[in-house]
């Protein structure tokens, strides 16, 4: 029998949801469309996330929290450094599906997935060593040893402004999420609509790198119909918005409010590409509190 | 149809039918009724009556009177504080009802009892040898006195499983007639333990034997063994109760225990429960819920019915 591909055809990747470490579609059975940049033809049909979506996403990811944080830091470290490893095996998917929905030339496309790669590589560096470079000892005027040692927020979501191109989009949400799960938070984003054809690989990359199921949930939809529920979330303590709008960042913390979430804006500029933004210490320090403890010292 | 002969406890022939179940047909049936969707008001009032049915249950090793004293108060006062408060700015707000009764070892009931005192939940207690049943019947006899004389009004025993899978039905139902005996004024639960039984034709066969020999409620499961009540086997037993009530006029309860977790199950079950017996069963003197995790899911839901939102989950209590 002759195969598929000797006859011309291929088996289309069905694009869905990523939560809990599975691939479910959306239970509203909404979709939305990307279209292919070159001939204008639908490329794929996206799932249009619910809020049953969001909240099952955010009870996969709080049962991922405790599990995550309990891994060593050089556990962590081990992980992070695996998806850069997968996200080389996914480089040609990548790049194909970047060029087809965004229009960007290969070396455009190339250097957005390389991108990808430095910054998974760069926070795995830092699982072990973020600890040590923000904590401290604190002098006190007394008989005990005082430190302030920083430890990982929890559950967080994150929304990203949908006007950049996919190119500058793709690197921005995995360095994003790289830095939220570094500390051993764990996270939930709304990918922004430039990137969300890449649910399919960045998915794979993260059910495929050891990392324990539910850490991070992929969604993809409408941000003005979730953001809602993404800021008023209870067992959310953090939202995370990557973009310039000053009036989401504003609903944020006032929905955001009841439960005293962290509210971390990254507000985009001009130079949105420029990854020395997505690569910095700061980045891991925004998803963390800081605990301080005094310890009795001598007899 | 196998008709088993007996003797019931006036010394009296008694032939126990023991009907042949369909195990498709009962698990296609269970599953239908997990494709329903109960809304707004309808979901609101089942999870009120669901709330009325539910016993509250501490059955460890590890039970220590104040943990007792803990689910007791809990018993009175199913809703945390900061729900409540909530709820209480709410218009037309329901209030919310306490739990039917609370189920805990005979060493506990009076503990159980002085806390619940002038509530009017009710104290079970779990007696014969719970959750294996593995002890001489003299021995089962004295711990459901025991019980009794601490102030339970609510027997949970288990079935003699080594006698009914032997096939000494006899033994088994001479084993719930002394022991209802025992009980006197107080209501008489049989767990059947269905997990163990192994086939629904057995689950219908024991439902039978346990509502002869006096049972006032025929209950699933211990909770101490998977798989616990499932939606078919807590069809059959109330198929065998909807039979015997056409038979005898005796109206028996049911309470499947065990497993049930969600607002959703409990639906679920209140729907089968119409639908096998009818609506006159939908009371908390005839139907219960042996679950105590249910509780908190269903206080999420009516909150959330209520406000159009989830509270924290962090502000139920942990057992």
């Amino acid at each position: 029998m002759a195969s598929l591909v000797s006859q011309g055809e291929r088996v289309p990747k069905t694009l869905k949801l990523f939560i809990g470490g599975e691939f479910p579609r959306t239970e509203s059975g909404r979709s939305f469309p990307v279209y292919d940049q070159d001939s204008k033809k639908v490329f794929a049909q996206l799932c249009q996330a619910s809020r049953k979506d969001f909240r099952n996403a955010i009870a996969a990811s709080l049962k991922a929290c405790e599990q995550w944080q309990q891994r060593t830091a050089y556990n962590r470290a081990q992980i992070l450094y695996r998806m850069a490893e997968m996200t080389e095996g996914h480089r040609e998917d990548m790049v194909s599906v970047l060029k087809s929905t965004s229009g960007v030339n290969a070396q455009t496309a190339e250097n957005s997935i390389d991108q990808v790669v430095d910054a998974f590589v760069y926070y795995a560096g830092f699982c072990d060593k973020y600890s040590q470079l923000s904590g401290c000892v604190n002098p006190v005027n007394g008989p005990h040893h005082a430190f302030t040692t920083p430890e990982p927020v929890g559950c967080v979501d994150c929304l990203f402004d949908d006007d950049m191109g996919a190119a500058a989009a793709l690197p921005l949400v995995a360095s994003t999420l790289a830095s939220i799960i570094t500390s051993g938070s764990v996270v939930t984003a709304l990918l922004p609509t430039a990137a969300a054809a890449q649910i399919a690989s960045l998915g794979e990359i993260f059910a495929t790198s050891d990392l324990p199921k539910g850490v991070v949930n992929l969604l993809t939809g409408n941000r003005s119909e979730l953001i809602d529920h993404m800021a008023s979330h209870m067992e959310v303590q953090s939202v995370c918005y990557v973009g310039s709008d000053r009036a989401v960042k504003e609903k944020l913390k006032t929905l955001g409010a009841e439960n005293m979430k962290r509210v971390v804006w990254r507000e985009l500029h001009a130079n949105a590409a420029d990854t020395n933004e997505n690569l910095r210490l700061e980045n891991i320090l925004s998803f963390v509190e800081y605990k301080t403890v005094w310890h009795p010292v001598g007899n | 149809m196998r008709s088993i002969s007996m003797t019931d406890e006036n010394g009296q022939a008694l032939a126990i039918v023991a009907a042949p179940i369909d195990e498709v047909g009962a698990t296609e049936r269970a599953q239908f009724f997990t494709t329903r969707s109960i809304k707004k008001d309808s979901k609101v009032h089942a999870l009120y009556l669901a709330i009325s049915m539910c016993d509250l249950t501490t059955l460890e090793g590890a039970d220590t009177p104040g943990r007792v004293r803990q689910l007791c108060e809990k018993a009175r006062h199913p809703v945390p504080p900061d729900i409540f408060n909530e709820a209480a700015k709410l218009k037309d707000f329901p209030p919310i009802p306490s739990v039917a009764a609370v189920c805990v070892y005979p060493a506990m009931v009076s503990v159980a009892v002085k806390v619940l005192a002038g509530s009017g939940i009710h104290v079970a207690s779990v007696a014969t040898a719970f959750p294996s049943g593995q002890s001489p019947l003299s021995t089962k006899i004295d711990e459901t006195r025991y019980a009794v004389a601490k102030g339970a009004d609510e027997i949970d025993m288990v079935i003699n499983r080594g006698a009914f899978l032997s096939g000494d039905y006899q033994q088994v139902f001479d084993e719930i007639a002394a022991v209802k005996e025992a009980c006197g004024t107080a209501h008489l639960k049989v767990i059947l333990e269905t997990g163990e039984l192994g086939s629904l034709d057995r689950v219908r066969l024991a439902s039978e034997i346990a509502m002869h020999a006096g049972a006032d409620f025929i209950k699933t499961s211990t909770g101490k063994i998977q798989p616990a009540a499932t939606l078919p086997v807590t069809l059959v037993m109330l198929q065998a109760i909807a039979d015997f009530y056409h038979k005898t006029g005796k109206k028996i309860g049911m309470k499947p225990a065990g497993g049930i977790r969600t607002a959703k199950q409990a639906i679920q079950y209140l729907c089968m429960v119409n639908e096998t017996l009818g609506a006159e069963w939908l009371t908390p003197q005839l139907f219960r819920f042996g679950a105590s995790s249910m509780l908190n899911d269903i206080l999420r839901q009516i909150f959330k019915e209520a406000t159009g939102r989830y509270y924290y989950d962090r502000v139920f209590s942990l057992d």
